[in-house]
């Protein structure tokens, strides 16, 4: 993407690597470095920015590479969630659903099913959601997603608005997610798979259709591309990546509530990416870090917290326009659109 | 003569009181040049919108090679082998003139699920996206933002990416307009290069262009053509002079 954007000199993709290689590094010897300045905490803190970069990721693929503004990405993360805790409780109670054994603690039968269903979700409601475009699309993604909410808060069978505990963490054969380093690193794992893949389909085919239609629905209509199908593509790619976040995010707080799909969550998310730099890979994951990172440090200040942080992300978001990306730009004396 | 490549026959298309498309009737023959002209808001934008299927009549019907494509969808009408150019440019103005042209190049190959290779340099993608710019006449400016282009040069992209979607038809809606005398001498020298191979449907101001360029001439007024022939027959109807030339020469 970088080629047929900006004339970039070839030098800088061999450092973007080296960058690339350093951050892997230290990402992967946080448990380390946060015992050793006496921080336990800092690792499972660590483990809930992975995961929430995953969940903003996804979301930057619908709404910062294809322009599509879904204000209910918490609807698959929540869904994925739930497909972890509703499985749990049947894995301890052993009470079919309808006729069927449906109980797993196996981390490797859970995800993928909560990639799938998720995906399954976000394929028909975005079928219905994409028919409406603009503000109607917000308004629409927004009125399914808190469908939803209401729907697991009426659900009485699975905690309804108190939600559902999952005592012990999902099961990796041979690796103890139960020891939080080790779940950071399981963690870490899918958010880095996540952003590889994620990297590969910006720039693919698929991803530069994603760009057209985000800049002129019109003209790619002109050149013979028919939108809705990669619309509806890129929409359930995205809700999968919800549901992946979803079930990580069941495993570490071991709990799973209607709070999970509730729009403040989209809403999180969605400041996640516009504060990182939509449209950007890695914006999402530098949203997810400088949010967390500023809610717990300034909820531990003070119980007034969200007082500052609003105003903070509207100052950031208006002076470095584009989020952190465009900072990192302007820092690097590069043009800002 | 054989069957034309476009027929429309008895269009109608009512905005509100306005006729903006009248009992329109009109052909284009396979590699001919068939020129749209009229006064502003005759009418000509919105049959071409019509033609691409972007605003539906209210009644009337056109045929393209031989099949009625009332009911098809703009993007494919585009894959049936017609392509436009925009009056008022509709680019992908983050991107460079290069991946434009790709884009539609890639477009051209069917479909783009496709979510792992580089498109960015694929050379299937590039090659055939360069060729298109040079046609058009934009061979140094590849890796230019199209939101650093100059109007004349986004006008030569629109050009190379309509010609990248290989049409058999081409629908020229104003491509002079706006552009200097240098860079409408090089629009005009691209355009009878093509003569021939592909279709064209021009809508066009520039009389001497207009001449230069067509082999029939139809004339758009309030959205009904009050004369069609040759550019000598439409220079001589008197109606036409009265309507539109003798105002254009003014």
């Amino acid at each position: 993407m970088a080629d047929l954007k900006t004339t970039v000199a070839p030098a800088s993709a061999g450092r973007t690597y080296a960058i690339i290689a350093i951050v892997l590094a230290l990402l992967a010897a946080l448990p380390f470095i946060a015992d050793a300045i006496g921080q336990p905490a800092l690792t499972s803190l660590a483990t809930r920015i992975s995961i929430l970069a995953i969940g903003a990721a996804s979301l930057n693929l619908a709404l910062g590479y294809c322009g599509l503004v879904s204000f209910g990405h918490a609807a698959w993360y929540g869904v994925g969630a739930y497909v972890v805790g509703i499985m749990y409780r049947h894995s301890v109670s052993g009470d079919p659903f309808l006729g069927f054994s449906i109980g797993s603690d196996q981390l490797l039968v859970t995800l993928p099913l909560a990639i799938l269903i998720s995906g399954l979700f976000a394929l028909v409601l975005g079928a219905l959601s994409l028919r409406t475009s603009g503000v109607q699309f917000i308004m629409i993604t927004l009125a399914f997603a808190q469908m939803l909410f209401f729907f697991f808060v009426a659900l009485k069978a699975y905690g309804g608005d108190d939600g559902l505990i999952v005592r012990r963490r999902n099961v990796l054969p041979f690796i103890d997610t139960r020891d939080g380093p080790t779940f950071y690193w399981v963690c870490l794992f899918f958010a880095v798979a996540w952003f590889a893949l994620m990297s590969r389909i910006v720039t693919s085919r698929f991803g530069r259709v994603l760009e057209g239609i985000r800049q002129s629905e019109r003209r790619m209509a002109a050149i013979g591309v028919s939108t809705y199908p990669y619309k509806l593509a890129c929409f359930v790619i995205s809700g999968m990546g919800a549901g992946l976040a979803g079930a990580l995010m069941a495993n570490h707080a071991r709990f799973v509530s209607p709070d999970m799909l509730h729009w403040t969550q989209s809403g999180e998310f969605m400041i996640m990416v516009i504060l990182g730099g939509a449209g950007t890979l890695f914006g999402a994951a530098a949203g997810a870090v400088v949010l967390i990172g500023l809610e717990t440090q300034l909820a531990a200040l003070t119980e007034h917290w969200q007082v500052i942080l609003g105003p903070l992300l509207v100052l950031m978001i208006i002076f470095t326009r584009g989020g952190l990306s465009g900072l990192v730009r302007l820092l690097r004396g590069g043009r800002n659109e | 003569m054989s069957e034309p490549l476009l027929r429309v026959s008895r269009l109608f298309k009512r905005f509100g009181g306005v006729n903006a498309t009248d009992d329109l009737s009109l052909d284009v023959c396979v590699g001919e040049i068939h020129a749209l002209i009229g006064p502003n808001g005759a009418g000509k934008t919105t049959f071409i919108g019509q033609l691409m299927g972007e605003i539906r009549p209210d009644a009337g019907d056109i045929h393209f090679d031989g099949a009625s494509i009332n009911a098809l969808s703009t993007a494919a009408r585009v894959r049936r082998g017609i392509a436009r150019t925009f009056q008022i440019t509709e680019l992908l103005s983050e991107d460079t003139a290069l991946a434009n042209v790709a884009l539609a190049v890639q477009a051209g190959q069917g479909h783009s699920f496709r979510f792992l290779g580089n498109a960015g340099v694929d050379p299937s993608l590039l090659g055939p996206a360069r060729e298109y710019l040079t046609a058009a006449g934009l061979a140094e400016r590849t890796d230019v933002r199209v939101s650093e282009l100059s109007h004349g040069e986004r006008k030569q992209l629109e050009l190379a990416i309509a010609l990248a979607s290989k049409p058999r038809l081409l629908l020229l809606d104003e491509p002079m307009a706006g552009l200097g005398a240098a860079e409408s001498r090089r629009m005009v020298d691209t355009l009878s290069g093509l003569k021939g191979s592909i279709a064209m449907l021009l809508v066009e101001h520039d009389m001497d262009v207009v001449f230069a360029l067509a082999d029939r001439i139809s004339v758009l007024v309030y959205g009904r053509v009050v004369a069609s022939g040759s550019p000598a027959e439409v220079q001589a109807d008197s109606q036409v002079r009265a309507a539109y030339l003798g105002e254009g020469d003014a």
